[in-house]
């Protein structure tokens, strides 16, 4: 054993407490709760500062372009008067390519100010290289931790690349193989260095976001006269959304609809060393979208900034095949060549506003680089490797980790969606046999974006303790 | 195969055996060792395929298996995927109309 699992596991809060210079303890209420609002103001940074350390990062304003193909393509199998106008935020265009860069430049930017001499992160994602390029700036060492191989030595090509863009910028890549055990490396890791843990999940992670949000709604009524009707976001962590959702409501977009977004992989483990290289997609996916909607708390910090369950309005699955079917589209008929993972909301999109309104307006709020390994092309060419059946059927038949299934038309694309009263159900679940003060009630009415009387019933639909005392 | 000290490589530790691995996880993750691949400089000659110490980017010293020298980077875009040209021709015929033409 290389490390101490029960000496990293007891000193864990310390070692993050240190690593990010948060006192959580100051945001916890009595009860179950804490202050989400007196935690993201707690940095001290403005809106203004975000926008402006961004601007100074090369990072931020990302064109807002209409797929005027796409859409014309999407009215193809509308009803007459039916088909949204789709617009794309390009965020591909941002220092290594990806929104990521937004998230990092506030980090980076702390752990400078606070006087750290490096930062790490743990991602097999963009994040990774938006760490490294903005630590490669900022002239501080930058380590990135990566899930990225299984028991047979094989990598997601995607992940693969994601480790080369981090060595082009001078960072070190900690490469594992499957398994949670990489937090307790993680941890590791920042308690031998000191260096500052760039989390996801900070509220410097989720502001860095907020200025996606507010750009896009201030483009979007630029360009039509007007708010998005809706914003469609790949959702993986949480932070996409939340930050966006956060960041529309800044700007005023308060009726825009907030739709969340992810490739469906059930079915999948994502602890399983045989599951790991049987998917298509590393990130934007199920696998990570349901569990840290209905636990957001589950990440590296004890309070995570990303709640997607406050800002969600509905929430839907795709298949693999329609996102990699997306890509093409986007490719052939609008001349952006982008990665997969980052079009999972555009494929959303794109059958979303099959049933809006002509003159509505359907965003997608993100783009990611694409390149070798990071691309349908070589990520379909490794599912074939790993005897994943390619083939084009009913979408709805795919099994994840099976096959991968293609519509034969753009028309025949569907989408799933998950009840977001289920996924409250799912967040509640733990404090079904809890004595809820007025207090904790008023936090979780905070959490799931409901009423009182909503949040009563969902709670009496569990039944438990809760409901057993009130009768 | 001797390499010199200073030759980039890449090395392989295993964190955890199967054994110590936490035990919450799924039963195919339990019975492999928790692995970790790091590359940086060789502080003296070694061996392929034998224990060593390396520096890496940040300046740490770590140790490890040298599994490979000089490592290059092995993903590309992958063989030919059929399927992705017969979407190609669906999305155009269905956009432009003609592309059965071709």
């Amino acid at each position: 054993m290389t490390f101490n699992i029960d000496d990293l596991s007891k000193r864990k809060n310390d070692i993050v407490k240190k690593s990010v210079k948060i006192d959580y303890n100051l945001f916890e209420n009595e009860g179950i709760g804490f202050d989400y609002e007196k935690m993201m103001s707690s940095s001290g940074l403005s809106f203004d500062d975000v926008r402006q350390i961004q601007l100074d990062s090369g990072v931020g304003n990302t064109p807002l372009r209409e797929l005027k193909n796409l859409t014309r393509y999407a009215r193809k199998f509308s009803k007459k008067g039916y088909g949204a106008r789709i617009f794309i935020k390009d965020e591909a265009n941002n220092l290594s390519g990806s929104f990521k860069a937004r998230r990092a430049a506030i980090s980076v930017h702390v752990a400078k100010k606070l006087g750290y001499k490096g930062v790490i992160a743990a991602t097999s994602g963009n994040y990774g290289a938006a760490i490294a390029a903005l630590a490669a700036r900022a002239g501080l060492k930058a380590i990135i931790v990566q899930e990225c191989f299984d028991s047979r030595n094989i990598a997601q090509p995607e992940i693969l690349e994601k480790a080369r863009a981090c060595e082009s910028f001078g960072a070190e890549v900690v490469q594992l193989s499957v398994g949670p055990e990489l937090f307790l490396e993680f941890l590791e890791l920042l308690d031998k260095t000191g260096y500052f843990n760039a989390s996801l999940y900070s509220p410097y992670g989720i502001m860095g976001i907020e200025t996606l949000g507010y750009e896009l709604a201030e483009e979007t009524l630029i360009l039509t006269g007007k708010y998005p009707e809706v914003v469609v976001c790949t959702n993986a962590g949480g932070g996409n959304l939340t930050g966006t959702a956060r960041g529309l409501k800044k700007a005023g977009a308060n009726k825009t609809k907030i739709v969340a977004s992810s490739v469906n992989l059930e079915g999948l483990h994502m602890a399983s060393d045989t599951d790991f290289n049987r998917k298509s997609f590393t990130t934007g996916h199920t696998g990570f979208g349901v569990p840290f909607a209905v636990n957001p708390d589950r990440s590296d910090v004890p309070r995570s900034a990303a709640r997607p369950l406050r800002y969600m309005d509905e929430y839907y699955t795709i298949n693999q095949g329609s996102v990699f079917f997306i890509t093409e589209a986007l490719a052939v008929l609008e001349g952006y060549e982008r990665g997969p993972a980052g079009n999972t909301s555009l494929a959303v999109a794109f059958k979303l506003a099959q049933s809006m309104l002509e003159d509505e307006i359907i965003i997608v709020q993100e783009t990611e680089y694409t390149g070798a390994g990071k691309h349908h092309q070589p990520q379909l060419s490794f599912a074939k490797s790993n005897n994943i059946e390619l083939k084009f059927g009913d979408v709805s038949e795919e099994v994840p980790g099976k096959n991968i299934v293609f519509p034969y038309s753009a028309g025949d694309i569907k989408i799933k969606e998950i009840s977001v009263d289920k996924l409250r159900k799912s967040y509640l679940k733990k404090y079904k046999d809890v004595d809820l003060a007025l207090l904790d009630k008023k936090y979780l009415c905070e959490e799931l974006n409901v009423p009182l009387e909503k949040l009563n019933k969902l709670l009496a639909d569990l039944g438990g303790d809760y409901e057993r005392k009130k009768r | 195969m001797l390499i010199e000290k200073g030759t980039f490589v890449r090395i392989r530790k295993n964190l955890l055996l199967p054994n110590e691995r936490i035990k919450t996880i799924p039963s195919e993750t339990a019975k492999v060792p928790f692995k970790m691949w790091i590359k940086g400089e060789l502080l003296e000659e070694a061996e392929l395929f034998e224990e060593a110490k390396i520096i890496t980017a940040t300046g740490r010293i770590v140790s490890g298996v040298v599994k490979e020298k000089t490592p290059r980077y092995k993903h590309s875009y992958g063989d030919f995927v059929e399927e992705i040209y017969q979407i190609r021709k669906i999305i155009l015929n269905e956009m432009w109309g003609d592309f059965d033409d071709i």
